[in-house]
C-alpha cells in the first residue's frame, strides 16, 4: 500500500522539462484558438500534418538506411529491399567517402566498405544504380560536407541513364552544421562549408526541382544528447542559417523552401514525441510565413524523415529492440512523418543485417495495412493531453531559440562549441540518471538478466573490399584523360576562390573522373580545414 | 617520481582520444566528464585524430591515462597501432583504456595487445574511475 502511494505521489517530468499532470481536462485547452493553434490537416498551421488527407491518400515513404562494401554489394541490397516493397533508397557511405578521403588514401585504412558502401568516383555510383529506375524512386544520399560531389555524381548517374534532371526525386543530407554538433563528418570551416549548401540550393532550384538539396538532422544531436526541445530549437536555428545564406544570394523564399526537409529523432516519451512534431509543424509554419514572408503554403510545411533513435536501442537484449522500433514506428505514423527510417534491432551496434532490416520493413508495412493507422489524420488532434502539451512544447522551443540567437546565431555558437558543449553536458546528465536507474531502461537498469549472453554480431568487415576498391581505382586512373581531370580541378579551385557556383565545375570535374580525393584535395587548398573546439 | 596522484597529490592525468575517422563522441565525452567530476584532470583530443598525434599529445601532457573510443568497427587495428607506437617511444607504461563498439570476441586480443581495460558501450562510469584509481594507486606506490 505504502509503495502505491509514493508511486502516486511521484512527480512526472518530461525530458523537455516539462511536468505532466494526472489527468486533463477542458481547462487545459481552453485558451486555445482552433484556427489559430490546430487547424485543419494541410492548412496553415498545419499542426495536424502538412497534407489534408496524409495517409489516406499515400503512406508514408519506407526508406531503410542501406549500403556496404563495394556499389557491387551494395546494388544487390538496393535490389532486394526495392524487391520486398521498399519505396526508395536510404544509402550508406563508408567513413573514407563521407570524410572526402580515396579508398588509397592512407587514413582509410581499415575503414573502407566497413559503415556503408565506398564511393571514389563516378562509375562507383554508375555501378550501385545499375537497373535501379532513378526516375521512379526517391534517393537520399547519406553524406555531408562532400554532398556537392556526390550531387553531381549521381546528376551524371541520371544523365547517363537517359533521365532528365527535372524528374530526379532525393535527398542529400548535406546539413554540416550538426555535423560540428554530432556524427563528427566534417572537412572544412564552417563559412565555406555554408556557402556550398547555398550553392547546391541555388543549383537545384534552377536545374532539379524535384531534388531537396539539404535535410535538417535534429536527429544527429538528439542521438547526441539534446533534449527534445533543444532538438527542435537547434534544427530550426540550422534551418534559419541556412535559408538566410541562400536569401542572400537573391532567391525568393518560395524558390526553396518547399525544398527544406528534415530529419528527426523518435526516440523517448510516446506523447512528448507526437506533440514535438506538432509543435514544430506549427512553429515552423510561423518562422517561415512570418520572419520570411512566405506566400506559398507548401514552403511553411515542415517536411520530414524520422523513425530512427538508434540512441533509444540497447545491446542488452537486443531482441527488445525490435519491440522499441515497432513503437518508434507508431510515433513516427501518429507525428504525421512524410517518410519513415526505422532503426533496426541491430543498429545499437552495426550496420543492419539483413534480417534486421527485413523486420523493420515489415513493421511499418503492418503497422500501415493491419493496424489502421492510414484511417484518419492527426488521430491524436484533439485529446486535452497532447493539445496542452503540443502548446508548452512550442514555447519551450522558442525559448531555446532564443538562446542561441543570444549566442550570435548557429555559426558562432558553433564555431565556439557552446552548442557541442551543451549537448554533451546533457548527454552526461543522462547518463548518469541511467546508471543510477532514475531514468528506466529494460534490460539495462531494469529486468537485468544477469546470465544473459550478450554477445553482438558486427557486420562482416570483408578486407577484400579494400583491394577491389584500389585496384579499381587504380584502373580507371591510368585509363581516365588525366589533362581533363587537371582542367576541371582548376576550374573547380577558381570557382571556390570567388563567389561562382561550384557545382557546374563539380559536375564537370566528376564527368572528367576526378576522384572524391582529389575534388576534396582542391577544396581542402582553398577552404582549409575546420578546427574543432575540444573544451569539455 | 610521481606520487600518489589520486590521494591527494598531483591530479591523475587523462586523455581521451578519438583516433580515426569515426565520428560518435557522445561516448568519449560522457567518460571525460565522468573523470574530470571525479577529479582527474582530462584532455580530449577532439575528432579524426592519428595515432602519432594521440601518442604526441600523451607525451606533451605527460598522462598516466590514454583513453580511446571506437564505435566504427576497426578498433583492433587502432588498438594494435597505438601500442606499437607506445611501446616504441618508450610510453609503454602508459595505462590505456578502450570503449565503444567493442564485441566480447575482440577482448582477448585487446588484452593481449596490452590494452589494460576494456570499456564496451554500457559500461558503468563509476567502473571507469575506480579502474583508473585503483591501478594508479597500486602503480605509484611501486615507483
Amino acid at each position: 500500500m505504502k509503495k502505491n502511494n509514493a508511486e502516486e505521489q511521484k512527480t512526472v517530468v518530461l525530458e523537455s522539462g516539462i511536468e505532466v499532470k494526472p489527468v486533463y481536462g477542458p481547462e487545459d485547452t481552453k485558451g486555445l484558438n482552433f484556427d489559430e493553434k490546430i487547424g485543419h490537416p494541410g492548412e496553415y498551421p498545419f499542426t495536424r500534418g502538412i497534407h489534408p488527407r496524409m495517409y489516406r491518400k499515400r503512406p508514408w515513404t519506407m526508406r531503410q538506411y542501406s549500403g556496404f562494401g563495394t556499389p557491387k554489394e551494395t546494388n544487390e541490397r538496393f535490389l532486394w529491399l526495392l524487391e520486398q516493397g521498399q519505396t526508395a533508397l536510404n544509402v550508406a557511405f563508408d567513413l573514407p567517402t563521407q570524410l572526402g578521403l580515396d579508398s588509397d588514401d592512407p587514413f582509410a585504412e581499415e575503414e573502407v566498405g566497413r559503415v556503408g558502401m565506398a564511393i571514389d568516383m563516378l562509375e562507383d555510383l554508375e555501378e550501385a544504380f545499375v537497373d535501379i529506375p532513378i526516375d521512379k524512386i526517391s534517393t537520399a544520399l547519406t553524406i555531408n560536407p562532400v554532398a556537392s560531389v556526390l550531387l553531381a555524381m549521381y546528376l551524371v548517374v541520371a544523365e547517363k541513364q537517359g533521365i532528365p534532371w527535372d524528374q530526379i526525386r532525393g535527398t542529400t543530407q548535406n546539413d554540416i552544421l550538426k555535423e560540428y554538433i554530432g556524427r563528427g563528418t566534417w572537412i572544412f570551416p564552417v563559412e565555406p562549408s555554408i556557402r556550398m549548401i547555398g550553392d547546391m540550393v541555388e543549383f537545384c532550384s534552377q536545374n532539379v526541382p524535384k531534388f531537396n538539396p539539404f535535410s535538417v538532422c535534429g536527429y544527429h544531436i538528439r542521438e547526441s544528447g539534446a533534449t527534445p526541445i533543444q532538438e527542435m530549437a537547434y534544427a530550426f536555428e540550422i534551418a534559419i542559417t541556412y535559408i538566410q545564406e541562400v536569401l542572400g544570394r537573391g532567391l525568393k523564399i518560395d524558390d526553396f523552401a518547399g525544398r527544406i526537409a528534415f530529419n528527426f529523432d523518435i526516440h523517448g516519451n510516446i506523447w512528448e514525441q507526437v506533440a514535438k512534431f506538432r509543435a514544430g509543424r506549427r512553429l515552423w509554419a510561423k518562422i517561415v510565413k512570418e520572419r520570411f514572408g512566405a506566400q506559398n503554403p507548401r514552403s511553411m510545411t515542415l517536411r520530414m524523415i524520422a523513425g530512427g533513435g538508434g540512441g533509444g536501442l540497447t545491446v542488452q537484449q537486443p531482441e527488445n529492440n525490435i519491440v522499441r522500433g515497432a513503437y518508434y514506428a507508431l510515433i513516427s505514423a501518429l507525428s504525421g512523418t512524410q517518410t519513415m527510417a526505422l532503426c533496426s534491432y541491430d543498429e545499437a551496434y552495426t550496420i543492419p543485417s539483413k534480417k534486421a532490416a527485413l523486420i523493420s520493413l515489415r513493421t511499418m508495412q503492418i503497422l500501415a495495412d493491419e493496424m489502421g493507422l492510414k484511417d484518419t489524420v492527426d488521430p491524436l488532434g484533439g485529446s486535452y493531453y497532447i493539445e496542452w502539451l503540443t502548446e508548452k512544447m512550442e514555447k519551450k522551443i522558442v525559448e531555446c531559440m532564443q538562446k542561441v540567437e543570444d549566442m550570435g546565431g548557429m555559426v558562432k555558437a558553433v564555431q565556439e562549441g557552446h552548442i557541442q558543449r551543451e549537448v554533451s553536458h546533457q548527454a552526461y546528465l543522462r547518463e548518469k540518471k541511467i546508471q543510477s536507474g532514475e531514468i528506466p531502461k529494460i534490460g539495462v537498469n531494469k529486468y537485468v538478466m544477469a546470465e544473459e549472453q550478450t554477445e553482438i554480431e558486427l557486420h562482416p568487415f570483408n578486407t577484400k573490399v579494400a583491394e577491389e576498391q584500389k585496384k579499381k581505382l587504380g584502373r580507371i586512373k591510368a585509363r581516365r584523360d588525366y589533362a581533363g581531370v587537371k582542367e576541371a580541378l582548376i576550374g573547380l579551385k577558381k570557382a571556390a576562390q570567388t563567389e561562382e557556383n561550384v557545382m557546374p565545375h563539380m559536375l564537370k570535374a566528376v564527368k572528367s573522373y576526378a576522384t572524391l580525393g582529389e575534388i576534396t584535395k582542391v577544396l581542402k587548398e582553398v577552404f582549409g580545414e575546420f578546427k574543432e573546439p575540444v573544451g569539455l | 617520481m610521481i606520487k600518489n596522484r589520486s590521494l591527494g597529490g598531483k591530479k591523475i592525468r587523462v586523455v581521451i582520444a578519438k583516433p580515426g575517422l569515426d565520428g560518435h563522441d557522445v561516448g568519449a565525452k560522457v567518460v571525460a566528464l565522468a573523470l574530470k567530476d571525479a577529479g582527474m584532470e582530462v584532455i580530449y583530443t577532439g575528432l579524426h585524430r592519428t595515432i602519432e598525434e594521440i601518442v604526441k599529445t600523451a607525451l606533451e601532457e605527460d598522462v598516466d591515462v590514454i583513453g580511446i573510443s571506437i564505435y566504427s568497427g576497426a578498433h583492433l587495428a587502432l588498438s594494435k597501432k597505438l601500442m606499437d607506437r607506445l611501446k616504441n617511444m618508450g610510453l609503454a607504461d602508459k595505462m590505456v583504456l578502450i570503449g565503444g563498439n567493442i564485441p566480447q570476441k575482440d577482448v582477448e586480443k585487446l588484452e593481449e595487445y596490452g590494452v589494460n581495460g576494456i570499456f564496451p558501450v554500457g559500461s558503468k562510469l563509476d567502473n571507469i574511475i575506480d579502474f583508473i584509481r585503483k591501478r594508479i594507486d597500486v602503480r605509484d606506490e611501486k615507483k
